[in-house]
């Protein structure tokens, strides 16, 4: 293929012109821009809005009409408290978008720096930290997500600040979520960073820096992290979707985020606890599920996108 | 022995896990009695947590914890009095381990074939069905799929029990709702698996030969293309797990997944430590056995 107007531009340039000819990757980059937008835009929408307008999308207010079919009024129907199916699900998105955020943040953290500094170092350290991570690989590290959110989840509840606001405790409860989920989410990224480190370090213009007379920290700083870019941001997108997966589960058991809070995941455990033989309420399943599985869509092809725009060879 | 050594370096790992585990429960506020009636008198209250020992200091605690792990006792669950953990294991391995391997069976069943035909027939009309099956399988959760089932398939059609765990036809949909996830990922897999094993040296010095296609990719390329797909088997049972609990509290199965939930809401210590040591000590047995698989299927790796 002949790229004459790419030959010098730079690899995040050319990149990103190879990911723009990605239509799938294009089209869901647009569904998730037009996602963020409608989850900011809505609440602030909801404010300003006639208040007959408003009090129809509330998503906590509980009216008489339980159980509507979607129609004009509701376009996504209405739960068994005659809430707003819609606004719920974009209020659930809030969360679970932001746990997904938020937890990808701190796996890529913990997996940047320990891949960087067991790839760098080499030898015994390379070796030990590795073999930590393999052993972490195969446990059934959901458990301790579990755990660890009951255990300290009931803390929480009993933290004197909670008992002064309901929301702050919240708060407390996703953040706790998001760090507990990172926490086990980053070994890929760790493997794959340590990977790109090793080929890096021995490239001629890391031993010319190193030759100069650069300490490591600097090296690490300015050559060799900032050259794992294209596949941090890769496994960025193919980590988040995974994190948001974990939420879901988590929040369907009643484990992740408490009433009135809602996320995708505990919107379908409403949704399946209606479930009964005589009348079939469709959309309580349908609505939140679909845009869960969109958005994961969304996200799994926005990280082949990335995948294919950097070259990015190999699996977790 | 290397696969010996392995086994022996998984003990330390496991009282890693239990102290863990055995800690982080007791550093949670309120006792497992707290949410029953008020105990009659102070008297009650004391001699029950003196039953279950939980009067004592907590190293103690696990020290006696550990003295009955190596007389294989997981100790008396707080919740279900009239059981010991070891019962509830007893009753609940046997459900949750005959559908975790349904789940698996059924995702090797449809994943290994489909990437096998879309690698053999690369960039045609089965690749691209091959691969959408893959991204879709990927991205529609147990917990998704499974309520859909359950309308679709039980209540509307009328074809199958809604859920529960009493005949053969309970175990299908719950098969499908777990495995689907997973069959994907072996789709997607196998498929990159086939694609580089069939650029290999080894397969093109076989057509060379002379060999035909079909049984180029069956004796020689699939031998190779299979390894992508069992060393994924490890990460996959630790996965299989967390979407049984969901499936199997869609379903009301009575698996050891219920169990848990119910036990780490119920603050229920040795209930919970020995689930979760009891997932350690399989998932390492598992993946002891997946490397093994591994060296025979492959001649050119060897463990010293």
């Amino acid at each position: 293929m002949s790229e004459p107007n790419l030959e010098h531009a730079s690899p995040g340039r050319r990149a990103w012109m190879r990911f723009k000819r990605n239509r799938s990757a294009l089209i869901s980059a647009w569904y998730l821009a037009a996602l963020l937008i409608a989850v900011v835009a809505w609440p602030l929408l909801l404010n300003v809005a006639p208040a007959h307008f408003a009090q129809l999308h509330d998503p906590d207010r509980v009216s008489d009409s339980q159980f509507v079919a979607p129609d004009a009024r509701h376009w996504f129907g209405t739960d068994i408290h005659g809430r707003d199916l819609f606004s719920r699900v974009l209020y659930g998105a809030q969360i679970s978008l932001m746990v997904g955020a938020f937890g990808t943040l701190v796996s890529l953290v913990i997996g940047v720096l320990w891949g960087a500094i067991a790839g760098y170092a080499g030898g015994r350290t390379d070796s030990v930290m590795m073999r930590i991570v393999d052993v972490l690989y195969s446990q059934p590290s959901i458990i301790f997500v579990i755990v660890l959110v009951t255990t300290l989840g009931g803390l929480i509840k009993r933290a004197h600040f909670v008992e002064q606001s309901a929301t702050l405790g919240g708060m407390v409860r996703i953040a706790l979520l998001f760090v507990a989920l990172g926490a086990i989410s980053w070994l890929s990224m760790a493997r794959i960073v340590r990977g790109q480190v090793l080929t890096l370090r021995t490239r001629q213009f890391v031993e010319a820096s190193r030759a100069l007379g650069a300490r490591p920290r600097w090296i690490l700083a300015r050559h060799v992290i900032p050259n794992t870019f294209g596949v941090v941001i890769t496994y960025l997108a193919l980590t988040m979707p995974a994190i948001i997966l974990y939420e879901s589960f988590l929040s369907y058991l009643g484990l992740g985020v408490e009433p009135p809070m809602a996320s995708w995941g505990s919107l379908i455990a409403e949704g399946v606890g209606q479930i009964n033989p005589v009348r079939i309420y469709w959309w309580l399943i349908i609505f939140p599920g679909a845009t869960l599985v969109i958005t994961l869509l969304a996200l799994n092809f926005i990280g082949d996108g990335l995948r294919d725009a950097w070259d990015v060879k190999g699996r977790p | 022995m290397y696969f010996l050594r392995r086994l022996v370096f998984a003990i330390p790992l496991v009282l890693v896990v239990s102290a863990i585990a055995f800690f982080l429960m007791h550093i949670a506020p309120g006792g497992p009695f707290d949410r029953e009636r008020a105990p009659a008198s102070p008297e009650i209250e004391r001699n029950l947590l003196a039953k279950y020992h939980l009067d004592e200091p907590v190293w103690k605690q696990y020290l006696r914890y550990l003295y009955g792990l190596a007389h294989g006792d997981f100790g008396p669950s707080l919740k279900y009095r009239d059981h010991s953990v070891s019962d509830i294991i007893a009753q609940g391995l046997p459900v949750s381990m005959t559908l975790g391997t349904l789940a698996f069976c059924f995702a090797m069943g449809i994943g290994l074939p489909i990437g096998f035909f879309a690698a053999a027939r690369r960039g045609g009309w089965e690749d691209y069905l091959g691969n959408a099956f893959a991204i879709l399988a990927v991205c529609i959760p147990g917990l998704v799929i499974a309520p859909l089932l359950i309308l679709i398939v039980s209540i509307k059609l009328k074809l199958l029990p809604v859920g529960l765990w009493v005949s053969p036809a309970c175990a299908i949909m719950p098969m499908v709702a777990l495995g689907l996830f997973f069959s994907g990922k072996i789709a997607r897999l196998f498929r990159e698996g086939m694609l580089s094993a069939m650029q290999s040296e080894f397969v093109m010095a076989a057509r060379s030969k002379g060999l035909g296609e079909t049984e180029l990719l069956i004796r020689h390329a699939l031998r190779i293309a299979i390894l992508p797909v069992v060393s994924y088997a490890g990460p996959m049972l630790a996965d299989l797990l967390t979407g049984s609990f969901v499936v199997e509290n869609i379903f009301q199965i009575p698996g050891l997944g219920v169990f848990l939930v119910n036990a780490s809401e119920n603050l229920d210590y040795t209930m919970v430590v020995g689930l979760a040591l009891l997932y350690a000590v399989l998932l390492i047995g598992l993946n002891v056995f997946v490397d093994l698989a591994y060296t025979l299927l492959d001649p050119r790796v060897k463990y010293e």
